[in-house]
This record gives C-alpha cells, structure tokens and sequence, in this order.
C-alpha cells in the first residue's frame, strides 16, 4: 500500500456516511439532523468523484453526477430550513422529539 | 510513501476528525463550524482526485451557500445563542453500536471493491472544466481540432453515440427553482400562531 488506490477514497467515504448516519441517528435538533444528511451526501459525493477518476468507464459521469448532487444538496437544505423555520414559527423549538403532532 | 498518500493521509485525517467532531459537539454552533472544516476537506479531496472544477463548485456552492445557510437557520432558530439538546446515553449506545457495525460493513465492501475492480487512475486531464461543459450542452467527446463534429479530427464517430446531460441539467435547474419558490413560501414572515389571523389572510 504504498500508493493512492480507490480503496483509500472509499474508505474514506464510508467513514463520512457513517458519520451522517450516526448524527441523524442521535442528534435532536433539527439542523443537527439536516447537517448529517449534509454528511451523507458528500460522502456519496467522494465515491462518485473516486470512481469516476479510477474507473475509465465512469470518468465524466462521475463528476457530473457529483454536481448534480452539489446542486440538489443546496436545494434540499434550502427547503429543510424553511420546514424548520416554519416548526420554530409554531412551536417555539427545534427539538425533533417535540415533533409528535405532525402525525397528520 | 508517495507524496499523494501522504496528502490524503494528511486531509483525510483532517476531514474523518471534524466529521466526528460535528457527531459529538453538543453545541449546535460548534458543530456547523466543524462542519465547515468537512466540508473544505471533502473539497480538497477532490483537489487530490483531479476534480478542479468540482473541488471549487464544492468550496463556492457548499461552503459559501449552504453552510451560510445553516448557520443563519442555527441563529434564527436558538433560543440563547448556545442551545444544546442532550441525547440519552442509551441513544448514543444502541447508535454507536449500529454505526461501528455499518461502518465495519462498508470497509468490507471498499476492500473487496477495490480488489476487484480496476484501480488504475485515468487521466485526469479527460476531464476538463471544457469537457463537463460541452457533456451539459450534449456535446461530448469534444476538442478544439474538430470543433464543429464533436470528435477529434481524423477519427471515425464512434458506434455508440453517447448522449449528453441537457434534459438532466434542465430538470435540475428547473427542479432549483421550484424548491427556491417553495421555499420562500415556507419560510415567509407571518404571525405567530397564537395570535389572531388578520382578516383575509390565508389560513
């Protein structure tokens, strides 16, 4: 292992996901969560930008792929933050627990 | 140990410690700030992979918008500037043990991955800010000596025409607007709950 291989960049990715993951899984403040799934998506970002540099198959379908999840992540995080705002407007916190009556 | 195993080593070290410290800060401020330090790692592990154009939209669109965007939600929705939520040590437990196991589970698969499939780097130079450009206007296989057929001068088309990334662009982009739309509607100032609402006003 004395070179840069795509394993290095995997596990790095895997090591970021799992991050994500462990954040949205113990985090009780909204913006908590919407920052782990921030975690997620770039983890799934590294893969895509790693195989795409060792993969010849994958070599621009990875990277656009890459922008296109950059692009939906801005998104996402725009309308999470408006959802929250929204929750705050009501109910004064943030807390994912109090969250119990948007059952529907 | 080449230079770019000790680089990665370097921000790959950097980025996995502020990834677990945005996991443990209790304080949700600490945390976007750690935040920002993944974030710019993550861009600069694009650096190391090739991606110049994808490492700078990661620092431009990531760390200048949507972290902005973050911290104003932490600001506009703290109660004190440091609010702090505590998860139950039976959470962090059961969560622990679930993230070690996945965590153990994707290793696994990025070794076994990495032997199989073929690891020999392209070149980095196939792909260009140009080549993204041009593959987003359905052109592709691009250069400057045959410009107007799409593919290098001397060289049969190949049988498989490849196609571009129009309609995608156009569906992300309209797909942008939307979701800017939506969310100015969400989040537009307006009363608080208890209070009245004004006289034909929207409910």
């Amino acid at each position: 292992m004395t070179e840069l291989t795509l394993t290095h960049f995997l596990i790095l990715g895997a090591f970021l996901f799992t991050c994500g993951v462990l954040c949205i899984a113990t985090k009780r403040n909204a913006i908590g969560i919407l920052m782990g799934v921030e975690l997620v998506l770039n983890a799934a970002n590294v893969n895509f930008v790693a195989l795409a540099r060792f993969s010849p198959t994958f070599q621009l379908e990875g990277q656009i792929f890459a922008l296109m999840v950059i692009v939906l992540a801005a998104g996402e995080a725009a309308v999470a933050l408006a959802i929250i705002l929204n929750f705050y407007n009501n109910h004064s916190t943030v807390d994912v627990d109090k969250a119990e009556d948007l059952k529907g | 140990m080449s230079l770019p195993l000790v680089l990665f080593f370097i921000v790959a070290f950097t980025t996995g410690l502020s990834a677990l410290a945005v996991v443990f800060s209790r304080n949700i401020v600490r945390a976007a700030v750690w935040l920002l330090f993944t974030l710019i790692g993550v861009s600069l592990t694009y650096f190391l992979l090739g991606a110049e154009f994808l490492g700078a939209s990661q620092l431009i669109i990531y760390v200048g918008g949507t972290l902005v965007l973050v911290v104003f939600g932490v600001m506009l929705t703290a109660q004190g500037p440091f609010l702090q939520l505590k998860t139950r040590i039976a959470e962090w437990v059961i969560g622990g043990v679930l993230a070690v196991a996945l965590f153990a589970l994707l290793v696994k698969t990025s070794l076994e991955l990495g032997k199989s499939a073929a690891t020999t780097p392209t070149d980095p130079k196939n792909v260009t800010v140009g080549v993204l450009g041009s593959a987003f206007l359905n052109i592709k296989e691009a250069s400057p000596a045959a410009p107007m057929t799409g593919y290098p001068a001397g060289q049969e088309a190949p049988p498989r025409t490849r196609m571009g990334y129009l309609l995608p662009f156009e569906i992300v982009s309209v797909h942008l607007l939307v979701v800017l739309i939506g969310a100015a509607y969400l989040a537009r100032a307006k009363k608080r709950m208890p209070s009245p609402p004004a006289k034909g006003a929207t409910p």
